[in-house]
């Protein structure tokens, strides 16, 4: 069973391994005793790319805290290795350049200014108000326009663990959005369910800094989602700590522990997610947060942080040389013909050579016919029906 | 069948109205009384709390250093004032751009209608100074105000300092999303008025002023000072504006949390707040503070120079620095500490303060009565009214046992009261500026006192009419005066309610039945000007500088010509009010107690 699935994986992904298509029998056997021993590590977790969509839903000064929060995580997932093209950053706000900020092009996540969160290469990705519920969903379910550029799109295949993280003022079963609209934990469902069923994720984490948080992953159905919130339905997740120079509270609770439990981790770490369920306990927290793990196949045990917020390449050096004797010919390559293609997530053959549709024809809708109807009979009513024989 | 359309429920509930009228007219006058002074009563208040969102907390830290260099500039300023005799403009100017402000001048000029004894001016003429600190980084849409009255003599020397030093220091910090205007204006309302007709291009008053070369924005707050000494023992806020209009709690709740945070004492109405609710005499500091707002909120003067700013929506305040005999005093570095937070906290905001009351009263700093809570002491006043409209119109629709001349009432029996009462009170309203102009040598309020005393005089003289048509000029006074009291305690709460609880009385007793002497000495006892002599003498009881008869007669004419005053330079509604619509009214019962 197990070689099997090793097996499988290999027919399957075989443009990984281009090499090896000319290896006949002996080099196959080869290749499954090199891989034995550490297939277990590299193929426990499936994902072969990471993505992060980090949100910030709340604009006004006073909001200074929730873009604070996402900006530590944007940090820490791109100190861990995931690269810009991965993350969508949407920001509600511009807390940097806004008027009243003491410390202009700076966003603090600890008083006294000891850590500046914006740093020098920060790349937001939906600013201001294009942070909207539609824009969030049209990002995780991938209908966008064509016109969208790369860095706003969730270009997600079934390989990809994502990263989700939303922090905002929410209620029992909605998050707000901007002061103007709410995403409810049933329209989030449906998209993640949405993208389950596009095959636009492997394995995704939900995390959710908001009041009444864990309200929001009630109605999650879809597989291999775990997600974690910052607080209880009746809870309100509470901020950190002001800063007296700049006059806001800087950070979250939850978010300020969550930050600190992040930066132990580097890349090479094995800490797994059940040291991330235990970060910000009541007594710190004030609020309890709460995770949830039933939809998710795999033992939380098993999952490693790095599998959501870093994106390792497991990269393995030999210095052992393998001898290819017979050179690649077309004929005995029939394992090429069985190669599956990427799903092309952005089809631009096709939008560039779109031809327009025909517009099929309607009869007259019911508007016009009234409209007719009407006149006819007005015309009727004024000259009497006697003067039918002289139309007709 | 329902109540009211089932004829003999229906006769059943008229006879019960009709035979109850007078104890339920009295147990609801009663209720109004006892209910309104139950507001004072700590159990029944809420706590004051800042509702606005973005002013939060007053997390900020105030660094503001420079509190003797402020008392220093406001020495200069004084000097430079005794110098000038007036307000020294090229010294404001030069100081104000050494600072970094932009600075302009205004000028005005007005003759009052008659001379101003308080304050001893006739033909006023002034210059305006102020000084707009850009905020560096925003647009110029939203603008705060801090202004400082130039008063003559040795009044307000520190408050101008304060002003100046506060602007240095505002000038070099980076945060501002707002324009700041540093505003000294001379002759303290007059020129606060020009200001502001000037800044939104209005004129109400027919003021003569000079278009203002640099302006800042929509205002969204703004704040008086008055300071009269270099240490002070506590701050006191006034609220009230012109015509008894009041910013919004917000205001309060701010000034309120940064004194607790800074550990300034802090008072209201100059009273201190006492902890022991439940003795009586906490109760009663209470029930005073409460009176006391209300006495100046129904005479619709505004009572520091931010009265004026309330009209245009512009949320406003006076914070006055006392000087009494206390243990713990405060320095002018503090009150720059405490200026500068509620400045910050003001600086945060996004939209104008909409989110706390607009109506309340206060029985102290940190409880407050809303409308919802006040209202029905006043509404159990008015129901007497209509309770008697309700007994009249079924006395008038019942036919009269034996018919006396057989003629209904004609309207013009009805109208010849209802004019002749309008036009005395139009006189009232016109003679007393008419005459001033023709016998300048007697005092104002010397007129106005003949005038009354003549409409009354006159109004003896009556016309006859017949034994119906008093109830009908009764049952149209009473609903006039339900519909002018209701319109009064809606805009100026305080004003209905005193006009209510001696009016009301008046309204439900008065009939050509009862014995003509007594009532008619009751009802000039409880007419609107006997009113305000009692309730002048009442403020100075409250404010306890109880004073002679003489003396109170003296202020009560004072106060006549202050309204007046009020009236023409400000547009203040109260003395208006009273002569073309209370007095009327007040006639027209006077009318039908003499019906004959």
């Amino acid at each position: 069973m197990y070689f099997l699935l090793v097996y499988m994986y290999i027919k399957n992904h075989v443009y990984m391994f281009p090499d090896l298509l000319g290896c006949h029998g002996k080099c196959r056997r080869y290749l499954f005793c090199c891989f034995q021993d550490r297939a277990g590590q590299f193929f426990s977790s499936g994902h072969t790319n990471n993505w992060a969509v980090l949100v910030c839903t709340s604009r006004f000064w006073f909001n200074y805290r929730h873009v604070a929060n996402t900006l530590s995580v944007y940090r820490s997932v791109k100190r861990l290795g995931i690269p810009d093209s991965h993350i969508v950053l949407m920001l509600a706000d511009d807390m940097a350049c806004n008027h009243r900020n003491p410390k202009p092009a700076t966003v603090f996540s600890h008083k006294n200014m000891e850590l500046n969160v914006y740093g020098d290469d920060v790349e937001v990705d939906y600013r201001g108000y294009e942070v909207t519920v539609e824009n969030f969903l049209r990002i995780l379910t991938g209908r966008l326009p064509p016109s969208t550029p790369r860095s706003k799109r969730l270009l997600s295949d079934d390989r990809s663990n994502i990263l989700i993280y939303l922090t905002g003022h929410g209620g029992n079963g909605f998050l707000k959005f901007q002061d103007s609209e709410e995403i409810s934990n049933v329209e989030l469902a449906d998209a993640f369910e949405q993208m389950w069923q596009k095959r636009r994720y492997n394995e995704l984490l939900f995390i959710i800094d908001t009041c009444q948080g864990a309200s929001m992953y009630e109605r999650f159905y879809s597989p291999n989602l775990m997600a974690l919130a910052s607080s209880q339905v009746g809870e309100d997740s509470l901020s950190h700590q002001p800063d007296l120079a700049i006059g806001v509270h800087l950070m979250d609770r939850y978010t300020f522990y969550l930050l600190e439990f992040l930066e132990d981790i580097h890349p090479a770490s094995k800490t797994n997610m059940n040291d991330l369920f235990k970060v910000c306990p009541k007594s710190q927290c004030v609020s309890t947060p709460g995770h949830r793990t039933d939809l998710f196949l795999r033992d939380p045990g098993s999952v490693l942080i790095t599998d959501f917020f870093g994106s390792v390449r497991k990269v393995e050096l030999t210095m052992e040389t393998i001898n290819l004797t017979d050179p690649i010919d077309a004929e005995s390559g029939e394992l090429q013909k069985e190669m599956h293609t990427y799903a092309d997530q952005l089809p631009v053959s096709e939008i560039i050579h779109q031809k327009p549709k025909q517009k099929d024809w309607h009869p007259p809708d019911g508007f016009i016919l009234g409209l007719w109807t009407l006149i006819l009979l007005v015309f009727f009513q004024t000259y009497g029906v006697k003067h039918l024989k002289h139309i007709f | 069948m329902g109540l009211l359309s089932d004829p003999n429920r229906r006769r059943a509930l008229i006879s019960l109205l009709t035979r109850l009228n007078t104890p339920i007219c009295i147990v609801c006058y009663m209720a109004g009384v006892a209910w309104f002074m139950g507001l004072a009563f700590e159990p029944f208040t809420l706590r004051t709390y800042m509702s606005e969102n973005a002013m939060g907390s007053t997390m900020v830290e105030e660094r503001f250093p420079a509190g003797e260099r402020a008392l220093a500039t406001g020495r200069e300023f004084s000097a430079h004032k005794k110098r000038t005799g007036g307000m020294p403009v090229e010294w404001l100017m030069k100081t104000m751009q050494a600072k970094g402000l932009e600075v302009f001048t205004q000028r005005f000029s007005r003759t009052l209608p008659f001379p101003d004894e308080n304050k001893e001016r006739y033909m006023v003429r002034g210059t305006n100074v102020y000084g707009i600190l850009r905020a560096p980084r925003a647009p110029r849409t939203e603008a705060l105000v801090l202004s400082a009255p130039c008063s003559p003599g040795d009044n307000n020397n520190q408050a101008v300092g304060l002003l100046l030093g506060l602007a240095e220091y505002f000038r070099n910090q980076i945060y501002w999303a707002k324009d700041i205007i540093f505003l000294v204006n001379e002759h303290d309302l007059i020129g606060m008025q020009a200001w502001l007709e000037g800044y939104h291009h209005t004129n109400t008053t027919g003021m003569d002023w000079s278009p203002l070369q640099g302006r800042g924005g929509s205002i969204q707050a703004a704040l008086s000072l008055e300071l009269s000494s270099d240490i002070i023992t506590s701050l006191d806020l006034v609220l009230e504006g012109l015509n008894g209009q009041l910013p919004n709690l917000d205001l309060a709740n701010l000034f309120y949390a940064f004194c607790q945070k800074i550990g300034v004492l802090c008072t209201i109405q100059g009273k201190l707040q006492r902890n022991d609710w439940d003795s009586v005499s906490g109760y009663s500091h209470a029930v005073q503070t409460m009176m006391l707002m209300v006495m100046k909120q129904a005479s619709g003067r505004p009572w520091g120079d931010h009265g004026l700013f309330l009209r245009y929506h512009i949320e406003a305040a006076t914070i006055k620095g006392v000087n009494s005999f206390r243990q713990y005093k405060t320095d002018a570095t503090t009150i720059g500490r405490l200026l500068e937070g509620m400045y910050r906290k003001l600086n945060n905001l996004l939209e104008r303060l909409h989110q706390s009351y607009f109506f309340y009263l206060m029985p102290s700093l940190s409880h407050f009565v809303s409308i919802g809570y006040y209202m029905p002491a006043f509404g159990l006043l008015a129901v007497i009214l209509l309770l008697r409209a309700l007994d009249l119109w079924v006395q008038l629709s019942t036919p009269p046992q034996r018919t006396e001349d057989g003629s209904s009432p004609g309207v013009l029996s009805l109208l010849t009261p209802l004019v002749i009462s309008h036009l005395t009170g139009v006189a009232l309203y016109m003679l007393p500026i008419r005459f001033q102009e023709m016998a300048v040598e007697h005092f104002p309020v010397s007129e106005t006192e003949a005038v009354v005393l003549t409409a009354i005089a006159v109004y003896t003289l009556l016309s006859p009419g017949t034994e119906q048509g008093w109830r009908v000029l009764k049952l149209v006074a009473v609903l006039y005066l339900a519909v002018l009291l209701g319109c009064t305690a809606l805009i100026n709460f305080s004003l209905g309610f005193i006009l209510a609880l001696t009016l009301v009385p008046v309204a439900a007793f008065v009939t050509p039945h009862v014995p003509k002497v007594l009532s008619a000495f009751i009802l000039v006892i409880l007419s609107p000007a006997c009113t305000l002599l009692f309730s002048v003498f009442f403020f100075q009881e409250l404010q306890e500088m109880p004073i002679s008869f003489q003396d109170g007669w003296l202020l009560f004419l004072s106060v006549i010509s202050q309204g007046i005053l009020d009236h023409s330079l400000y547009g203040s509604l109260v003395y208006p009010l009273i002569t073309l619509l209370v007095y009327p009214c007040w006639l027209l019962f006077w009318n039908i107690l003499f019906w004959n």
